[in-house]
């Protein structure tokens, strides 16, 4: 088993540098060892001015999302022994702007997401004394998949579409908005189609598909899309015979 | 719907990249992915042949025989097997898509994707036996 292996990892560092730079470490190599725990090593050990994000190192906070050799990826749930013999690069994800090093802004994808009003939305609120709204677990189940996401960003770093069409709103929001529409006590659908069939919509989506295989929480994105596109063009057509019925 | 689309303001000190004219070569599914796009134009050229076909039989016998003719010249025998080949890739792919967009429940369970993608196969090749039938009975 080898002592060390080499990682690769982006530097920007704007009052230094005016495009990132790559920077090379070597780092203890371990079985049980991520990125992530790589990522650490430096920090503690090598060079402290290393900036990335992180938090709860088991896949569910969604901040630690990066490119590791060249593959969108959650770093807490990349081991070092996939690689092997290395070296490893890690980079930030795509299609975002550069903060700093391994840090990206996500601003984009949270204006974006609260415009398909991801909550859920009710024409009447029914009164508190009446109780909570019951759901079966088949209803449950309709939505359960999409609610999974955690917001890490993998699948637009996926998305060449979201590259080449910066105003998409996207794989994740459409995938949450699915959540809500798919779900039994949710009365906003139609307050959603206006967002999702317009022009930064699903119909940009022309299903490259990779948005569902890198996902880490198997949210299946691509296929919240598509199955909303039958959504959208069934609407469509009903406008078109029943203009009075879409009211 | 709000018109304006929302952008990050313009942080000078952040480092915006460009996506490479080449990023459908950076991963073998992006590539697959732009060669199933392709595969429409074959799509597009096997129907335009077919009009074609269409205004020969109108034309009259002669016409027709000069069509088929001009089918056997080399040019259209390549065009046609790159095209079949374009059109076999193009349904294998989308049949094996298919699932993503169909979510059929029965009994409250989800249809597991292989029988969807096996019933597209199914009425492949149920149409083309029947196609074969119609083609070769005498």
């Amino acid at each position: 088993m080898q002592a060390t292996v080499a990682l690769t990892v982006t530097r920007y560092r704007p009052e230094r540098e005016s495009e990132p730079t790559f920077q090379t470490y070597e780092v203890p190599f371990r079985k049980d060892w991520v990125v992530l725990d790589a990522l650490n090593h430096i920090k503690d050990n090598l060079d402290g001015s290393l900036s990335y994000r992180w938090s709860c190192r088991m896949g569910v906070c969604g901040s630690c999302g990066m490119k590791v050799n060249g593959i969108p990826k959650l770093t807490c749930a990349a081991f070092l022994s996939d690689d092997l013999p290395g070296p490893v690069r890690v980079e930030p994800l795509d299609y975002f702007p550069i903060i700093r090093d391994l840090v990206v802004d996500l601003t984009d994808f949270m204006r974006k997401l609260t415009k398909v009003k991801p909550w859920i939305i009710r024409k009447e609120e029914r009164p508190l004394a009446e109780g909570e709204y019951l759901q079966t677990p088949d209803q449950l189940d309709a939505y359960k998949q999409f609610s999974m996401c955690i917001n890490c960003m993998l699948c637009y770093s996926a998305c060449p579409i979201y590259g080449l069409e910066p105003s998409f709103i996207g794989p994740a929001v459409i995938a949450l908005a699915q959540r809500y529409n798919m779900d039994s006590r949710d009365q906003g659908a139609a307050e959603r189609l206006e967002i999702l069939s317009g022009h930064d919509g699903i119909w940009q989506c022309t299903f490259v598909g990779e948005c569902t295989k890198v996902c880490p929480k198997h949210v299946d994105p691509a296929g919240a899309i598509q199955q909303y596109k039958l959504t959208g063009a069934a609407h469509w057509v009903k406008s078109l015979l029943l203009p009075w019925g879409t009211r | 719907m709000s018109a304006e689309p929302h952008y990050t303001p313009y942080h000078p000190r952040w480092y915006r990249r460009r996506v490479s004219v080449w990023w459908w070569l950076q991963n073998p599914s992006y590539a697959g992915f732009v060669l199933r796009e392709l595969t429409s134009v074959f799509v597009a050229i096997f129907a335009a042949v077919y009009l074609w076909q269409l205004r020969a039989l109108v034309r009259g016998p002669e016409a027709y025989a000069d069509f088929l003719d001009r089918l056997e010249t080399p040019p259209f025998l390549l065009l046609h097997a790159v095209a079949f080949l374009f059109v076999l890739f193009h349904a294998v792919t989308w049949f094996h898509l298919a699932p993503k967009a169909v979510v059929v429940r029965l009994s409250g369970k989800r249809v597991p994707d292989w029988v969807i993608v096996g019933l597209n196969y199914a009425a492949w090749l149920l149409l083309s036996a029947g196609v074969a039938f119609i083609l070769l009975r005498d």
